[in-house]
């Protein structure tokens, strides 16, 4: 069960009317190394994976839905104000003829998000690496999005957003840790 | 010593049709070198920590890297 505050994780300010970022932003909406990825991925693994860990991807988890929202609160703000023809100058004329100005989970290709982007192999050792893996390629995908904006008040919450990445896998290498501890300790048995 | 950027200059030939980047560079977060992170470590004041991102200075990385952290852009 989950208690919702309303508020973000994280000020969420855009300074320059820019709706092209909002276009490259959607790779972390619905992309698959996005928010959603990993908060689904994360909180579906929790079941199979030893109680140890179970806390860690919860927690990490939902947070990852906090980041969610505060993604979707750039990418809305970026083009909420936006004309068609202001749209479609930022490559965004797809989306608008599909869906307005909603949002939509698709990557900033355009293809809509599946369940494939994910996985959950059972296997605890292979879905903390995959944890892993997904946290560092979220945070270069933060990277390469910072590199093209040159909005700083949007760029600071990129960066608030790119260092909980770099905690986050931290957090899983350590998972890793503990249960290769646990193995450890079985064979004196 | 740690350092949270790596960089080295790809291979450019006489025949590549576009100017070279000249030195590429790549991030090496700290999580790649802490380990189990060890108790006790130094904290930033609370306020900085929430706009950091990390209570732990060990484990923040700016980025862009600043140039005394030997960014080379």
């Amino acid at each position: 069960m989950w208690y919702y505050e309303k508020k973000l994780q994280y000020p969420v300010k855009v300074t320059e009317c820019n709706p092209r970022l909002a276009k490259y932003l959607i790779e972390q909406y619905g992309g698959a190394d996005g928010e959603l990825s990993a908060a689904l991925r994360y909180l579906n693994q929790r079941y199979s994976i030893p109680d140890k860990v179970i806390g860690l991807l919860t927690d990490i988890g939902t947070e990852e839905f906090a980041h969610l929202e505060m993604i979707a609160t750039m990418i809305y703000k970026l083009t909420k104000d936006a004309t068609p023809e202001q749209m479609k100058a930022a490559g965004l004329g797809a989306h608008y003829a599909n869906h307005d100005h909603a949002l939509y989970y698709n990557n900033a290709a355009g293809s809509a998000w599946t369940a494939t982007y994910i996985q959950a192999k059972g296997d605890p050792i292979a879905d903390l690496y995959e944890d892993i893996a997904a946290e560092e390629k979220a945070r270069a995908t933060y990277q390469w999005i910072i590199n093209m904006s040159d909005d700083p008040c949007l760029n600071d919450s990129l960066k608030f957003l790119r260092e909980r990445e770099v905690v986050h896998s931290q957090r899983f290498r350590e998972a890793v840790e503990i249960l290769k501890f646990e193995k450890d300790r079985k064979q004196f048995f | 010593m740690y350092t949270p950027i790596k960089c080295y200059q790809p291979y450019h030939g006489p025949f590549d049709p576009c100017p070279s980047r000249g030195t590429v560079c790549y991030q090496t977060p700290p999580n790649l070198y802490l380990g189990f992170q060890p108790p006790n470590l130094q904290q930033f004041p609370i306020q900085e920590a929430l706009y950091k991102g990390t209570l732990w200075p060990a484990l923040y990385d700016p980025y862009p890297t600043p140039l005394e952290k030997g960014a080379k852009r």
